[in-house]
């Protein structure tokens, strides 16, 4: 199974890039990071973040970089490049636990093709 | 993010307080005081569909982590109590902005007999005698009879949702 995963902060996105690794022993799966900023962190340094992790994990990942509109990009390149699953993580939480998602959770979930996973 | 109202809502009661439920229940309303066991069993009767954006959790160590961060000192909790066991709650925590974000959770048997309604008139005016001024909740937004009750008492939709709403409300200190 090809899988994207959304990551758009290098502390929350974490945990969804561990889970998909975790998966992907076992199954296979192809990776790819899609990396987006929401927050104040850069880019960049998101992307560094990643790369560290992705090289202690020992796994083979893509990444790729997301300038503007992530929802509707990562929507876009799931389509393009026929990837199966979307993998976003589970945003942030409210002071008193809520999780709050966004407008990327809410515009991947009404128009992805594909199936989208909230790891949280 | 969208201003807080300029009006600001007053005349609230304050803890503690005795009402009587529509089911003529006789239920206590005080402020919480060290009250994490009492929760953590209120909240293990809690039901799947009565669960909002994640909270409260599900299993025994994840609700005691939740209701150890809730009921920090500084934040404020109001327990609504029937033959002395908890079957409301309401809970402000404070924000990086010294707002208070606001949530309530009435157990199942206890929902629809305007325990809820005064559980948070209450806690209002106890958080308006704390010095607490301005709070704001999100609900999800086809939970129509919460976002009816949070408007009847003074809450204003703000207008930046997703999936959730946004409402504020400020409080006459």
């Amino acid at each position: 199974m090809r899988v994207l995963i959304g990551i758009e902060d290098s502390n929350r996105g974490m945990q969804a890039l561990e889970a998909s690794a975790e998966r992907a022993r076992e199954s296979g799966d192809e990776l790819t990071v899609a990396v987006y900023t929401v927050s104040d962190e850069s880019l960049e340094e998101t992307t560094a973040a990643i790369r560290d992790r992705i090289t202690t994990l020992d796994i083979d990942v893509d990444i790729i970089q997301i300038e503007e509109e992530p929802g509707s990009k990562l929507v876009e390149i799931a389509e393009r490049e026929d990837f199966d699953q979307v993998v976003l993580s589970g945003g942030q939480r409210s002071p008193l636990g809520k999780i709050k998602l966004d407008s990327v959770h809410e515009f991947v979930l009404l128009n992805a093709r594909t199936t989208v996973k909230l790891v949280r | 993010m969208t201003e807080y109202p300029d009006d600001t809502v007053g005349g609230l009661p304050t803890p503690p307080r005795t009402i009587i439920d529509a089911d003529g229940r006789k239920i206590e309303i005080r402020t919480a005081d060290d009250s994490l066991e009492e929760l953590v069993e209120m909240y293990l009767d809690f039901h799947a569909e009565d669960r909002a954006q994640g909270i409260p959790p599900t299993n025994e160590s994840d609700i005691r982590e939740w209701l150890s961060v809730v009921t920090r000192d500084e934040e404020l909790n109001v327990i609504a109590y029937h033959e002395g066991n908890p079957v409301g709650h309401v809970m402000l925590v404070s924000d990086e902005e010294d707002a208070y974000e606001l949530a309530i959770f009435v157990l199942q048997e206890y929902q629809g007999a305007h325990i809820g309604t005064e559980l948070l008139r209450t806690a209002l005016g106890g958080a308006a005698e704390e010095g607490i001024e301005r709070v704001w909740l999100s609900v999800e937004r086809w939970n129509r009879p919460a976002v009816s009750l949070y408007k009847k008492i003074g809450f204003q939709e703000t207008g930046d949702d997703h999936f959730e709403k946004m409402m504020k409300l400020r409080l006459d200190g």
